[in-house]
């Protein structure tokens, strides 16, 4: 319950931006609905008119009609700017809200983004928002006119008659109660239905996202089994949750259909005794009608907004996800000069679970250093913590002898050229993602980069050229065409230290070999981290560090480790073995 | 070329398509089963409907009659009446809620399981062509939006136009020339109700299209996290995402707009209808024609025929925007796999022999084959190494055998039957592939190797284990085989993972293994000791090994050398060496001659 209050006031938070559009929505909601309520009581005057065969007052009836059409024109007009008013709001908080959890999403620290399934995420920013924006859309255009309609009732029923109104005050609050009583009851179940449905949508997307190999392995008849289950599931939950919220509705409109006798047996007694005229009962009547259908809908409303808040709940949770740790407010730029170290560095992903332990390490300015090790043995994680991705437990790294905790982010990453195993390419044309890294690059630039990576020459053989688009996967390149326009990215605009992780893994080795060259220039006077498998790319390195374990074991160049016969050699002599 | 221009695709295919409807029919067999459901929710809906109609002649009859003859008892049963046609409408509607509901959700969940069989029954070259994203929503959010207009659908769409028709037949039997009024009034308010329908409807399409795209920025900017903000990219591509979700909100509003003049439309069709109402009431009253009661009822009527077309119309946006959901499913639904599945599939005989006759392979939509005229033939137990530049085909080699894609011209053949004669699954269960991409899914390590083989003991795990040079790795979890795998497998690391779809694919105990530049986040030593143990395997399959390391081919039985699609060379390690100049080039690019190590050594700081 608290939750819920709490997740309401964020919405509010949400919504107050637009205090404009609320107030000219409700005045224009003020306005059509007590004309739209006053049209009833004319009709009743225009009725009574009506006495019976030559009994009828034409001379009365004509202005009477006249102001109703004059009425109505106003109506239709403040009701149409209503409308707009709640769309600007109902879009404009959803665009908040996607906005504010993209800015989010940026900001947190990859721990979560790597311990969240991307489907799950994705889910929160476009399903749950979109379906929030219904209800609150429903909310708004629904709720004020609801609540408007029943104050500017209760003000002309008590006009016409004091007792009739009473005991429509009476009676209505059932509604009410009937209608709070079964959205308390379904809004778990809504809950229900939104988690089982975001697990739904992080099976689809894994197992449509890598359908090709479920269908290599012929797992189409097991992914479906699973899929139904979970299907199944859904189908169960959301039934329920379905089924109970729209009981409410025909079960207040009962609750108002009674109302609606009352008033009509009452109207007749008070008819005969002389009290009303029957005119006044069909405005009343009338009334009757308008006064309950607003809870009908209001009610209709609390359920679709138990839904809607139970998707903003699971929103709100991901934009308040704590961040990354912001720089600190002394934070300098980073004056990169190359040397990095390490000091008595400890990490873990998991508290439980050694990984890097008490990890020492001194770079000088312009060293190539490489890191060899089986796999596994902590080389992906010392340039998470090189790059700040993740921080250290315990310990300090430094750069240009700072504690790179002390500078700011930007700075540090800007000084890292950085090629990664996992190739990554954004949505866009090949010259966007070469300029990821200089977006103001001059063409001449961006394709002497290309040159230098040797990207150009399969470039050039694409449809459009520099200006194909490629899809988030890349799609249309290879592996290596993929890793190829990463490199170029970095080539376009060199920073001071490179971090290579396996970068040239997925390149064939004649290209790795003109590559080669053009990471020795790249690298020369350039501090830089090699994570790398082939020998040929560590045989050339100043520093060889070898991991086993998260610790270092073995430290030197390729000649001095290869006399100390030690790991290194034996992982280098196994090259040759078959 | 295959995946070209997709996203060019996703933005600007939206135009009106009236044939939207016809599509959406297609989709009615998933609705069959809930042919009872269907047929009872909006009967119910119906009935209640017809209990509304009568209450405006039950009032007449109490103005009309009881007042005017002073009759209190008959007031009160009048009332009485009221009541019971409320209390029976309630039992109504309550029953058509519950079977729209069940139709609904059971067809949401028949079409939902439909379309993940259909999506899984489709060929490479589909996938290819549509992006995992728009798949993705069609799975989600478009069937979610479909639920919600059935369930509207079958409880008001047939009610509402009953409710309407059926006023102005009540009309008629009240007042013949009244009940023209309606006459007019019903097909004005028609006219208004459908045209904004007409319009609205095509731009709904658009708006959901902007937001697949909204969805695509945020997937871009999970997946590519550290890239983005190694290069600091965080706010541009905060700001591109700003740009489109602006974009989305803008058309939003405009379609809001116009959908917006409904109300306000039919509110003054229905007063201008009432003025009419009074105003011929009053001539046919003045001559004793109708009475007073009557002309309420009228009105009243009139007014029911509001609250109905209001709700119609709201009916008419939310189904306006199902349909359009529909309407892209069945898109999916209607993609064709491309390739044909023979008739009378038969099983070759043999074991693990592949044979390639002149074979070339274009994709879809490619300019360019990606691999021409390539013959060899292996036998079974050997080894194949596949060397070559990167986009020289080699991985389109390997995936023509198990018939990921169809060969445009020539034959592969698979113990000595061609791969088109088979069933796809008894095809693909000789052949063990491990993809480049090292992908696990969420679930336990033994769930996952399973995928290899379902029958398989634990016992024959750790065997492939051992063979993939992974038994450590799980070894070293603390639970062992129940290890839980986190989605896309990031709890283990790339040389990790690579090993683990090895012992998944060594676990079918294959025919043929393929191995996909599969060990290229090993280091050597396990590379070497992987290869060892695959060659000692009892039954060792036929193995093809698509590498850029030498040193991982170099003592294959027979090794293709590829470049740009076309084989160069073919042999053994030694032959080719000798002769095939893109061969040695590669050799020696990796492995230095002797003279240059000793230059190496010298100038090793220069």
């Amino acid at each position: 319950m608290n939750a819920r209050k709490d997740t309401l006031k964020k919405v509010m938070r949400y919504i107050k931006r637009y205090r404009f559009f609320i107030l000219l929505s409700l005045l224009c909601a003020v306005i059509s609905v007590v004309l739209s309520l006053y049209i009833p009581i004319l009709t009743g005057e225009a009725i009574d008119l009506l006495i019976g065969p030559g009994e009828v007052g034409y001379a009365a009836l004509w202005p009477i009609l006249l102001q109703i059409g004059i009425l109505m024109g106003i109506t239709a007009f403040a009701q149409w700017v209503m409308n707009l008013c709640n769309n600007r709001i109902t879009y404009s908080v959803s665009r908040d809200m996607r906005q504010d959890a993209i800015s989010r999403i940026e900001i947190l620290p990859l721990s979560y983004l790597d311990s969240h399934g991307t489907g799950e995420i994705v889910s929160r920013v476009i399903a749950d928002v979109d379906q929030f924006a219904d209800g609150l859309l429903m909310g708004f255009t629904q709720f004020f006119t609801g609540v408007i309609t029943i104050l500017g009732t209760l003000f002309f029923m008590f006009r016409v008659d004091a007792v009739i109104s009473i005991v429509v005050i009476c009676l209505t609050p059932l509604s009410l109660f009937v209608a709070a009583f079964i959205a308390k009851r379904t809004y778990s179940r809504f809950r229900e239905q939104s988690e089982i449905r975001g697990k739904q949508t992080a099976f689809i997307d894994e197992m449509i996202g890598n359908q090709k190999v479920v269908q290599a392995f012929g797992r189409e008849p097991h992914t479906q089994e699973q899929f139904d289950k979970i299907n199944g599931e859904l189908q169960r939950c959301s039934l329920k949750a379905i089924f109970y919220s729209s009981i409410t509705n025909p079960a207040t409109r009962f609750v108002n259909n009674v109302v609606y006798a009352a008033v009509c047996g009452i109207g007749a007694f008070s008819a005969l005794r002389g009290g009303i005229s029957v005119g006044q009962i069909s405005a009343l009547l009338s009334y009757a009608n308008q006064y309950t259908k607003p809870f009908n809908e209001i009610s209709g409303v609390v359920t679709e907004l138990q839904n809607a808040l139970a998707c903003a709940a699971r929103v709100f949770e991901l934009i308040e996800e704590t961040p990354e740790i912001a720089d600190p407010a002394d934070a300098e730029d980073l004056k990169p000069d190359g040397s990095v170290s390490l000091q008595k560095v400890c990490f873990r992903y998991q508290k439980n679970r050694p990984l890097i332990e008490n990890l020492n390490l001194t770079v000088q300015p312009g060293q190539r250093v490489a890191i060899v090790g089986p796999t596994g043995c902590g080389k992906t994680t010392v340039i998470n913590l090189l790059m700040r991705f993740y921080d250290v437990d315990q310990g300090a790294i430094f750069a240009a002898g700072k504690d790179i905790r002390s500078v700011t982010r930007n700075s540090l990453r800007r000084s890292y050229g950085m090629v990664l195993q996992e190739t990554w390419l954004k949505a866009g044309t090949i010259r966007e993602n070469i300029a990821m890294s200089k977006p103001d690059a001059t063409d001449e630039e961006i394709v002497a980069a290309a040159k230098a990576s040797h990207a150009h020459h399969f470039i050039k053989l694409l449809p459009h050229g520099y200006d194909t688009v490629i899809t988030e996967d890349g799609g249309v390149l290879s592996q290596g065409q993929k890793q190829l326009l990463c490199i170029a990215r970095v080539m376009l605009n060199l920073p001071p230290m490179l971090i290579l992780d396996e970068a040239t893994s997925s390149i064939d080795t004649r290209t790795e070999m003109k590559i080669q060259e053009a990471f020795a220039a790249m690298m020369k006077g350039r501090t830089s981290f090699i994570v790398a498998h082939r020998l040929s790319t560590i045989r050339e390195a100043d520093v060889i560090i070898v991991m086993k374990d998260g610790r270092i074991i073995e430290q030197g160049n390729h000649e001095s480790l290869l006399q100390k016969n030690g790991f290194y050699a034996s992982l280098y002599n196994s090259q040759f073995s078959v | 070329m295959r995946r070209l221009c997709t996203a060019q695709k996703e933005e600007y295919p939206l135009y009106i398509r009236i044939e939207d409807e016809s599509k959406v029919k297609k989709l009615l067999p998933y609705l069959k089963t809930y042919r009872k459901e269907c047929i009872l929710a909006p009967l119910f809906k119906m009935l209640e409907a017809c209990f509304d109609l009568l209450v405006p002649l039950v009032v007449a009859a109490v103005i009309d009659t009881g007042i005017q003859n002073n009759d209190t008892g008959y007031i009160i049963s009048m009332c009485g009446i009221l009541v019971a046609l409320a209390l029976v409408g309630l039992l109504c509607s309550i029953t058509a809620q519950f079977f729209a509901a069940k139709a609904a959700v059971g067809f949401s969940t028949r079409l939902r399981s439909a379309l993940f069989a259909h999506i899984q029954s489709l060929s490479f070259t589909e996938m290819d062509t549509q992006g995992t994203a728009t798949l993705i929503t069609r799975m989600t959010s478009d069937i979610n939006q479909v639920q919600n207009g059935l369930n509207l659908f079958l409880r008001l769409f047939l009610r509402s136009p009953f409710v309407v028709f059926g006023a102005m037949i009540m009309a008629f039997t009240i007042d013949w020339k009244a009940a023209l009024i309606f006459v007019v009034t019903i097909p004005l308010l028609s006219l208004v109700v459908f045209g904004i329908m007409a319009w609205t409807m095509p731009r709904y399409k658009k708006v959901q299209g902007r937001l697949d795209t909204v969805l695509r920025i945020t997937r871009e900017n999970l997946t590519g996290v550290r890239v983005i903000r190694a290069f600091n990219k965080q706010e541009d591509e905060k700001q591109r995402f700003m740009d489109e979700n602006v974009h989305l909100t803008r058309l939003q509003l405009l379609v809001g707009r116009v959908s917006g003049l409904l109300n306000p439309l039919t509110f003054v069709l229905i007063n201008g209808a009432i003025i009419a109402l009074i105003y011929v009431g009053a001539l046919r009253v003045d001559i004793g024609m109708l009475r007073q009661g009557q002309v309420i009822a009228l009105v009243n009527y009139m007014s029911q025929i509001l609250v109905e077309l209001v709700k119609l119309a709201n009916l008419i946006v939310s189904v306006a925007k199902a349909l359009a959901c529909a309407g892209r499913v069945q898109n999916v639904m209607e993609l064709q796999n491309s390739m044909t599945v023979s008739a009378s599939p038969s099983e070759g005989s043999g074991f693990g022999s592949v044979a390639f006759r002149n074979v070339s392979l274009r994709y879809a939509g490619a300019g360019e084959e990606s691999l021409s005229g390539l013959t060899f033939s292996v036998r079974r137990g050997q080894t194949i190494g596949i060397i070559g530049g990167t986009g020289s085909g080699k991985t389109s080699l390997v995936s023509l055998i198990p018939r990921f894609y169809d060969a445009t011209s020539g034959t592969v053949l698979v113990d000595g039957q061609d791969v088109r004669q088979y069933d796809l699954g008894v095809l693909r269960q000789k052949i063990g592939i491990v993809p480049q991409k090292a992908v696990l899914f969420q679930g336990t390590v033994r769930e996952n190797l399973k995928w290899g083989n379902e029958e398989a003991d634990d016992a024959a795990l750790w065997a492939a284990l051992e063979t993939a040079q992974a038994a450590d790795v799980v070894r070293g979890k603390s639970k062992g085989l129940d290890e839980l795998v986190d989605q896309g497998g990031r709890n283990f690391s790339g040389g990790q993972r690579q090993r683990l779809t090895i012992a998944r694919a060594l676990v079918r105990r294959p025919e043929i293994l393929i191995l996909d530049d599969s060990a290229s986040a090993l280091d050597f030593a396990t590379d070497a000791a992987l290869r060892k143990a695959i060659r000692t395997l009892p039954d060792a399959p036929t193995t093809f090994i698509v590498s850029q390391r030498a040193s991982s081919i170099q003592y294959a039985d027979l090794i293709i050398v590829l470049d740009e699609g076309r084989p160069v060379g073919m042999g053994r390690h030694d032959e080719l060496l000798k002769e095939c100049p893109v061969y040695s080039e590669i050799y020696w690019s990796q492995f230095k001659k002797p003279e240059e190590m000793q230059s190496a050594k010298t100038g090793g700081d220069a």
